[in-house]
């Protein structure tokens, strides 16, 4: 009989970190980032059946990089729980930090216990009244939490995109689409998927709108073309973009 | 230690209804799944009256008085009772009105569940069954006396056309052409509206058909409440087009109901239709 190799414990949890990362940074980037008239989520997406990016509630939006059907099992957790919760107490219960957590347990206890951690890294923001009341939540493989303020990249290429936005993110939603190109040029709004969740309270009507979303990603296209020949006065056109259409879009670009 | 984890319920792939993920999740939540005691509850709690859909080129009405009853009281005066179930659909509900209230809800986070899920709608037909699927289920509360009857109006995107469907409290779901009512006062409205429809009347002609058909269930129905002019509760109209479905402003239906009162001030029975072929001329 073979006795196994004693492996401790800091050597096993490293082995599971590094393969859920090395994993996680071969997907396309998801970049997600404030302004001022809400929280735009941008995820590079060549698929129209795929959902990278979601929303979850009305004033709740999910993104996710790293294994496919993994995220896309939480996804549609995350859904359940907020319907859930918004059917047996009331819409304005269902909040980010609550999802946040469920993730987190969900996520921590599959690393510890399981031999195999979960390949995701996951953000849940959720819209305020003001810039100052966003919260967004970065949650990764093995359960912790972020509150990060301003903006996450994910996935791929995260950290240059990290880096890119650092120095810009004031400008707001059409930058993630400017970063994501300036590290692979090839990213083209036609495979870009927005999300642009608004501070307008409101109901759930008019959830989905394919053309004002289309129209910002073409606007932060060109933008990018702009930005990359050095031209720093962006305007922010988003905000009016995405009080007229309501609320949180999400778009099959 | 117990695990942390988001029950297996939650992570289990396969269904996108949130009504059979309630069933399996939190049981107790479903409407239809409480047992009432032995005997008749119907006269407990209030009670819906009258909603009439109409449709015309391009869109769908559906309104609803705003009375709700309990035997010979007046339980409510403004109660809404038309619903929107998603962006191209609402629900009026007749009968036990908490009930009806919770079905309606159930029925709204399903549609947007299934939506957000799949990423995409329901057929019209699919809503529509769905909805039956829930009648059905609330069979049992129904035979003591706790019935729901709804009425279900929808623009269909595929075939670009208003939709009416109707119900039976055993779940059956009918398709109705052109017009349709129910509640108590649903004998009278639909009497109204045989005279008063036509097929080629625009939004406001069919906005105004519909508040007719209403005005007269009222007349005839002590359940249903007329437009009230001192209170100033008017019905709630909900029109669907193409361009999804809004609420009519108050103000608006205000308007239009001050059109028909003032109308009944010379002639109570309202607009008279002609006793042989041919339409009356002008508007109803």
């Amino acid at each position: 009989m073979s006795m196994p190799f004693y492996v401790s414990p800091e050597q096993l949890m490293k082995d599971k970190a590094d393969y859920a990362r090395r994993n996680i940074a071969r997907g396309r980037p998801v970049v997600v980032l404030g302004y001022d008239g809400g929280i735009a989520f941008v995820a590079e997406n060549h698929s129209r059946a795929l959902h990278k990016i979601s929303e979850i509630y009305d004033r709740v939006a999910f993104a996710a990089a790293g294994k496919y059907n993994e995220f896309e099992n939480l996804r549609v957790a995350g859904v359940r729980y907020a319907d859930l919760r918004g059917y047996s107490y009331d819409r304005r219960d269902v909040t980010a930090r609550g999802l946040a957590n469920a993730y987190a347990q969900t996520l921590g206890s599959v690393f510890t216990t399981e031999s195999k951690p979960l390949e995701v890294e996951i953000v849940v923001a959720e819209v305020g009244g003001s810039p100052a009341d966003d919260t967004i939540y970065r949650l990764t493989y093995d359960g912790s939490v972020a509150d990060e303020r301003g903006f996450v990249a994910m996935g791929g290429q995260a950290e240059q995109i990290s880096s890119g936005l650092q120095e810009r993110w004031q400008e707001g939603a059409m930058i993630a689409i400017a970063c994501t190109r300036s590290v692979n040029p090839s990213v083209r709004p036609e495979t870009a998927r927005a999300t642009l969740s608004s501070a307008q309270d409101r109901k759930h009507a008019c959830r989905r709108s394919a053309t004002p979303v289309l129209a910002a990603v073409a606007t932060a296209y060109n933008a990018a073309d702009r930005l990359e020949h050095g031209c720093p006065s962006l305007g922010m056109r988003d905000r009016s973009l995405a009080s007229s259409a309501g609320g949180l879009l999400w778009v099959a670009a | 230690m117990s695990d942390p984890r988001l029950p297996a319920a939650f992570l289990q792939p396969g269904t996108s209804s949130f009504s059979d993920f309630l069933a399996e999740q939190a049981p107790d939540l479903l409407p239809a799944r409480r047992t009432v005691p032995q005997g008749h509850a119907g006269d407990l709690a209030p009670h819906g009256t009258t909603i009439v859909a109409a449709t015309y080129p391009g869109g769908v009405v559906i309104a609803g008085d705003r009375r709700a009853t309990m035997g010979n009281i007046i339980a409510q005066r403004d109660i809404e009772k038309v619903f929107p179930a998603d962006e191209f659909s609402a629900v009026g509900i007749a009968g036990s009105a908490g009930i009806a209230v919770e079905l309606v809800r159930l029925f709204q986070t399903e549609l947007e569940h299934y939506e957000k899920i799949e990423g995409t709608t329901l057929s019209m037909d699919g809503k529509a069954n769905r909805l039956a699927a829930l009648i059905r289920s609330n069979l049992g509360m129904a035979m003591q006396g706790l019935a729901v009857v709804p009425l279900f109006a929808g623009f269909d995107l595929t075939s670009g056309r208003g939709r009416i469907f109707s119900y039976d409290v055993t779940g059956g779901r009918y398709e109705e052409t052109a017009f349709h009512s129910v509640g108590s006062g649903s004998l009278f409205a639909r009497g109204a509206l045989k005279k008063l429809y036509r097929d080629d009347l625009d939004e406001a002609g069919c906005v105004t058909a519909v508040i007719q058909a209403l005005y007269d269930a009222a007349d005839d129905d002590s359940a249903t409440g007329g437009p009230d002019l001192t209170r100033r509760i008017f019905p709630v109209v909900q029109v669907i087009t193409t361009d999804g479905g809004r609420r009519l402003p108050d103000a608006e239906v205000a308007g239009i109901a001050d059109q028909v009162i003032a109308g009944r001030m010379s002639r109570p029975d309202g607009p008279a239709a002609p006793l042989t072929n041919g339409f009356p001329a002008g508007d109803a």
